[in-house]
């Protein structure tokens, strides 16, 4: 019996095996197999044309620390803050979303938080360009009211390029916040109340450490695309706002430097990864 | 005056109405009082507006009027957590992310009790709950009647004026309930607390509160002790709520003081009590509440057998039971027969094609109560059970 119960549960997990293979293939060869080759190029030495050749050296490293650490630190910087930023002003609206009483209203709502999505990114962002623009819309807008009498520089600063990379993730931040809220249940707000805490202390104490695993996912899922984005800092940040991402896009470009660039990656990814492993920490803790 | 520890004036609570428009009202005028120290009970089926009459004593729904009481202060406007109540939720809402002495502490942290000496009081309330060892676990690695304790620890750990209770024992298997049931009701004894308990299980309310209110559509129909709504329920709702009873259909005939006579189709009549507060007149059209366990059956010819040995006819224990003119006596048809170990359940048909339930104790095998199919028997019965309703 035992011997039979234990060849079907074998059996099952060999057909879970086969489940995961056509992903699991397709990982190796488009994922891990590129990672690697990156590993070992940012370890070689630039050639002609920007290309990798030997010997195997550390000097991409040293270079990335030495002379880009500035901008992996403000890069570091942004994509905190844009993640800060969205937590603050998608928290409350994923809460006020997964409140509302009728299903047609959230449904709506929901709706209308990925419509951006529907318009290709590059599009949105050149949308953004021509709103904080010297001659753009904000500009006009403030020198026709009379508030301002020369344009003020908005486009080609961090601020823009923050501005940028909040209005593209705050849907990442909101969606698994308002997952997270809606799962909430309220009546634990009512024995919080019932126990003696006031609202704020209730959403401190209770619903706020109840729908974290939402937050720590939409931290997530804004920070790792923000601190390798390069689309948002090349058309808003200009030369003032360079990220990671320029960096690394620069060296593979035309005549760069692919080992410096690999080098760069790796740095970035191993960010991405300690982000991950705060998540699994602290993500997992409540089931 | 007296002053009661929770008092409910006129309360209304209206609910805007989910698919027209319009409101419902959920709680329809309702005043109760319920003393220091008392075990009350908010009886009735789902819907009845009792666990809104519980909310809004809490304080998690507002009353649409009148006026609630708490230690003879008004407490509409106070927010729960300003409240000198505590509740135990239905599912006991523990938080899920906090441990056992976290979730008991929780309440007297909010009250600025120094961490050290809100441990040490909610360890002694898990001890008082008798589950000391439980401590550092979260809530979902307990039983359900494990949980039970721990909701009821952070609540009285508070040392609420009042602790609310809603269906506390609704989600425990039988056993486990009714071991329950006794150690709550040992414990608001040795407590002194006030319990307001909600459920819709009678013998719950019956085995631990002082006194029930019981409620149907929003409105409280009666309110009294428990045998007191046992043996004389005021209406056909509270009647059939609480435990099994017998509706004669009969019309009003002459009305006494003591006991009033009921005439059945066949011209045949009874004697039943007609409340105080209950105003009938002759030919009314009422039915009679009658308990199972009040009714006794005999054989219309045999022998009856005396426990000492001695024995009578049936005509003559007849003759004698006519005489005492508080003995209604009538005829009925065995239809059914159910042996259930302790009685036995007998549907017998009556005038004008009524069944109604008699249940007769078992005296082992004795063959004088034991009774069958389609036999016609007496049944008799005192006045003083059968109270007329009206409809």
């Amino acid at each position: 019996m035992a011997a039979v119960e234990r060849r079907k549960r074998r059996g099952e997990k060999q057909s879970g095996f086969l489940l995961a293979l056509p992903a699991l293939l397709w990982l190796t060869v488009f994922f891990l197999l590129p990672v690697f080759i990156v590993l070992i190029v940012s370890f070689m030495t630039r050639g002609r044309g920007g290309l990798a050749e030997m010997p195997f050296t550390l000097a991409n490293y040293e270079r990335v620390f030495d002379v880009f650490l500035i901008v992996i630190q403000n890069s570091l910087w942004i994509a905190l803050l844009t993640t800060i930023i969205c937590l603050v002003v998608g928290y409350p609206l994923a809460f006020f979303i997964s409140t509302r009483q009728s299903s047609r209203t959230r449904t709506f709502a929901l709706f209308m938080i990925m419509l951006p999505f529907w318009t290709n990114f590059l599009v949105r962002t050149y949308a953004i360009q021509s709103i904080l623009g010297r001659e753009g819309i904000l500009n006009t807008f403030f020198q026709s009211m009379g508030f301002i009498i020369e344009p003020l520089r908005l486009l080609n600063t961090p601020e823009a390029v923050l501005i940028g990379l909040v209005y593209g993730f705050l849907p990442f931040m909101v969606l698994p916040i308002y997952a997270s809220v809606e799962r909430f249940d309220f009546r634990f707000v009512e024995a919080a109340h019932d126990l003696g805490a006031n609202d704020i202390r209730a959403f401190l104490r209770v619903v706020f450490p109840l729908t974290l695993p939402g937050v720590i996912a939409g931290c997530i899922l804004v920070f790792i695309p923000a601190i390798g984005a390069f689309v948002t800092p090349d058309l808003l940040g200009g030369t003032k706002g360079i990220m990671i991402g320029n960096l690394i896009q620069q060296q593979f470009r035309g005549s760069g430097n692919q080992p410096l660039g690999s080098a760069l990656s790796i740095v970035l990814m191993a960010m991405v990864m300690l982000a991950l492993l705060i998540y699994i920490r602290f993500g997992d803790q409540e089931g | 005056m007296t002053q009661y520890d929770v008092e409910l004036i006129d309360v209304t609570k209206e609910f805007p109405a989910k698919r027209q428009d319009g409101l419902v009202r959920a709680v329809d005028n309702v005043s109760l009082q319920i003393e220091a120290g008392e075990f009350f009970a908010l009886l009735g089926p789902s819907g009845c507006g009792k666990t809104t009459t519980l909310r809004m004593i809490a304080g998690f729904e507002d009353t649409t009027s009148g006026q609630i009481l708490i230690r003879g202060s008004a407490v509409q406007h106070i927010p729960p957590f300003h409240r000198p109540v505590n509740t135990v939720f239905q599912d006991y809402a523990l938080f899920p992310h906090m441990t056992v002495i976290q979730n008991i502490m929780f309440g007297l942290e909010m009250e600025g009790v120094n961490k050290q000496e809100a441990r040490k009081r909610a360890q002694e309330a898990l001890e008082l709950v008798r589950l000391p060892q439980v401590v550092n676990r979260k809530p979902r690695q307990l039983s359900g009647g494990q949980q039970q304790r721990v909701a009821l620890a952070r609540a009285l750990v508070k040392k609420p004026a009042v602790l609310l209770l809603d269906e506390p024992l609704g989600a425990l298997d039988l056993k486990l309930r009714q071991a329950m049931q006794y150690e709550l009701k040992t414990m608001q004894k040795s407590l002194g607390i006030t319990f307001i308990f909600v459920t819709h299980d009678q013998e719950e309310a019956m085995t631990m509160a002082d006194r029930i209110a019981v409620m149907d559509q929003g409105k409280v129909l009666q309110v009294g002790k428990p045998e007191e709504i046992y043996e004389a329920p005021s209406t056909k709702f509270v009647a059939d709520f609480i435990g099994e009873t017998n509706f004669i259909k009969g019309h009003v005939g002459e009305i006494g003081e003591q006991f009033s006579t009921v005439q059945m189709d066949d011209k045949s009549a009874f004697k039943a009590v007609v409340g105080e507060d209950l105003h009938v007149s002759a030919g009314q059209e009422i039915t009679v509440a009658l308990r199972p366990e009040k009714l006794n059956l005999f054989r219309l010819k045999g022998t009856i057998e005396y426990e000492e040995g001695s024995t009578e006819s049936a005509e003559s224990y007849k003759a004698a039971l006519l005489r005492d003119p508080n003995i209604n006596l009538i005829r009925g048809t065995v239809k059914q027969a159910v042996y259930i170990g302790t009685d036995t359940r007998y549907v017998l048909r009556i005038a004008g094609n009524q069944d109604i339930v008699a249940r007769i104790q078992n005296f082992g095998l004795r063959s004088d109560t034991v009774f069958e199919q389609d036999e016609v028997v007496n049944i008799f019965w005192n006045a003083e059970n059968g109270r007329v309703l009206l409809q």
